[in-house]
């Protein structure tokens, strides 16, 4: 690990003075906040993010590690554990799809420490991003090539991608904040601003290097998700090469709001597949006002995976992921909802 | 000649090796009595406060390990990958390979030193491990032990399944996985007893 200067940030004012050369999201940043640090940490002594200053924010707990439920919707604080919202009963209740993704991420250590704001940011997990003894990545370092799209490439993404870039978004957690059409709150120096979550991540664009619209030193302070009708009846599915402590091979986040048979509204992400946290909203068009049956899952989700573009090893990834959205599909609509009759 | 344990045969081992390089630094200029870039640590473990003077890079586990001799938790894979060096933090389990030191004043730590009683009798999780034979090699045993501990306390100790699931954060190359879930369900009992 190369050497930085550390530094406590004891309030948010301090935190955006100090982070003020952060360019978020960029391997060149000379400065990083700090917060659970399972990636940050992970990736310094792997010479991979190479900060001259590091900004330790857990002193902003206080104001930013609460779990809110109320009649419009759920708020997460940044500074939240992966943990305690993947334990929160009301959440389970409430936003099934939300704590799902959490308790089927990563291991319980890391649960423990790695904050929400964090894990939306989480890096790839791209072995040649994560190695740069492999010279060409251009997201470590733009224009020198990709070493993922000849190279051992069965993880790697299929939508959302480039001939710059095929690396996968890991994350699960801001597959299922995409489906519930979730907010960010971002704080700085100059203003607040709410805005989608979609919008966080940039598309690729040929621009691997700069992954989020993050300002210089703005934080995320929180993520707001909206009372849908169909939080309730929603789930995440998740495929992997084991049963536990796994990255999503393919990942469908589904909520539906049903009147009997028939679909009112559908939301739909996918995790795994995507260069970003990635909503399949052709898919969800198509399945609104239609009865929720195999042949109509099906088709959604061979809608849902159209223009997937794959590189020899990830060959298998589309139709392993149309199966598994349709399986989403259905397992939402089976399950039975507590005060409804089935 | 007296006895000498591994570790203690290890550390001489590691003294005499500095001992031997000493004259290869004859001719280079002496070294500075402090690094400049070294901060001042408080970190308080199994209860006892202790002051460091360490490199704002080191984590808790080379803190542990390197400049308290605690070597109970075990470097595994550095990278937070196999549960190896897992520690509490505060009561939670965490990695202490990802945590940096100077990050983690002012909150308790507890390892696996500090788990057994002041009288020597061990944790009920350290009994259980010996009674099922739940290791093999032993490498990952201090890790599985803290995480473990925690699994229980947390209230995810149910099932095996559950067990299973909770603990796929320490990796057991030895794969002793079936005895390590028959120790968590022996202890479980026990703590719950106590």
């Amino acid at each position: 690990m190369r050497p930085f200067a550390f530094h406590h940030a004891d309030s948010a004012s301090q935190a955006f003075r100090l982070g003020s050369g952060t360019g978020q999201g960029q391997v060149d940043a000379s400065v990083q906040f700090l917060a659970g640090g399972t990636t940050l940490i992970d990736l310094m002594k792997l010479d991979v993010l190479r900060p001259q200053r590091v900004v330790n924010i857990d002193a902003l707990k206080g104001s930013l590690q609460r779990i809110e439920l109320s009649a419009e919707g759920l708020y997460l604080g940044a500074l939240t554990t992966m943990a305690a919202a993947a334990d929160h009963g009301e959440i389970l209740d409430s936003y099934p799809v939300i704590a799902q993704s959490l308790k089927l991420a990563a291991s319980a250590q890391l649960r423990n420490m790695a904050t929400l704001g964090g894990n939306v940011l989480q890096k790839t997990r791209c072995t040649y991003y994560r190695d740069p003894s492999w010279s060409a990545c251009n997201k470590r370092s733009p224009g020198s090539g990709c070493a993922a799209i000849h190279g051992f490439n069965r993880n790697h993404a299929v939508l959302g991608i480039d001939d710059t870039c095929i690396s996968q978004y890991p994350g699960d957690f801001g597959v299922a904040l995409m489906a519930l059409d979730a907010q960010v709150d971002l704080i700085g120096s100059r203003d607040s601003r709410r805005i989608p979550f979609a919008r966080l991540h940039r598309p690729l664009e040929g621009q691997p290097h700069i992954e989020n619209i993050l300002r210089p030193g703005e934080l995320i302070s929180g993520f707001f998700v909206p009372a849908g009708p169909w939080a309730r009846r929603s789930l995440y599915v998740k495929v992997r090469d084991r049963e536990s402590y796994e990255f999503a091979l393919v990942a469908a986040a589904v909520a539906v709001d049903l009147d009997g048979e028939t679909v009112r509204q559908a939301r739909i992400g996918l995790g795994g597949m995507a260069y970003r946290p990635w909503r399949a909203e052709a898919a969800e068009q198509m399945l609104m006002g239609k009865p929720l049956n195999e042949a109509s899952a099906a088709a959604a989700a061979t809608v849902a995976l159209e223009g997937a573009r794959t590189h020899g090893y990830n060959d298998y990834k589309p139709e392993l992921a149309r199966r598994t959205l349709a399986r989403a599909l259905l397992g939402a609509k089976a399950l039975t909802l507590a005060g409804q009759v089935s | 000649m007296t006895q000498m344990t591994r570790r203690e045969a290890l550390t001489a081992g590691i003294a005499m090796a500095t001992v031997g390089l000493e004259p290869l630094r004859a001719d280079a200029a002496p070294a500075p009595k402090s690094d400049p870039s070294a901060v001042r640590v408080r970190l308080e473990v199994n209860g006892e406060l202790r002051e460091l003077s360490l490199d704002p890079r080191v984590t808790v586990l080379d803190a542990l390990r390197d400049h308290l001799h605690l070597t109970g938790s075990k470097k595994g894979c550095d990278q937070g990958q196999c549960g190896a060096c897992t520690v509490l933090i505060e009561g939670q389990r965490v990695l202490s390979c990802l945590t940096l030191a100077v990050a983690a004043q002012g909150k308790p730590i507890e390892t696996i030193e500090g788990l057994s009683r002041a009288d020597g009798a061990l944790h009920p999780m350290q009994q259980a491990f010996i009674d099922q034979d739940a290791f093999q090699c032993g490498y990952c045993t201090p890790g599985q032990i803290m995480s473990a501990v925690a699994c229980v306390t947390e209230g995810h100790a149910h099932s095996d399944g559950d067990i299973r699931e909770y603990m796929s954060g320490n990796l057991c190359r030895c794969a002793a996985y079936p005895k390590i879930v028959a120790a968590i369900k022996q202890a479980k009992l026990e703590m719950e007893r106590a």
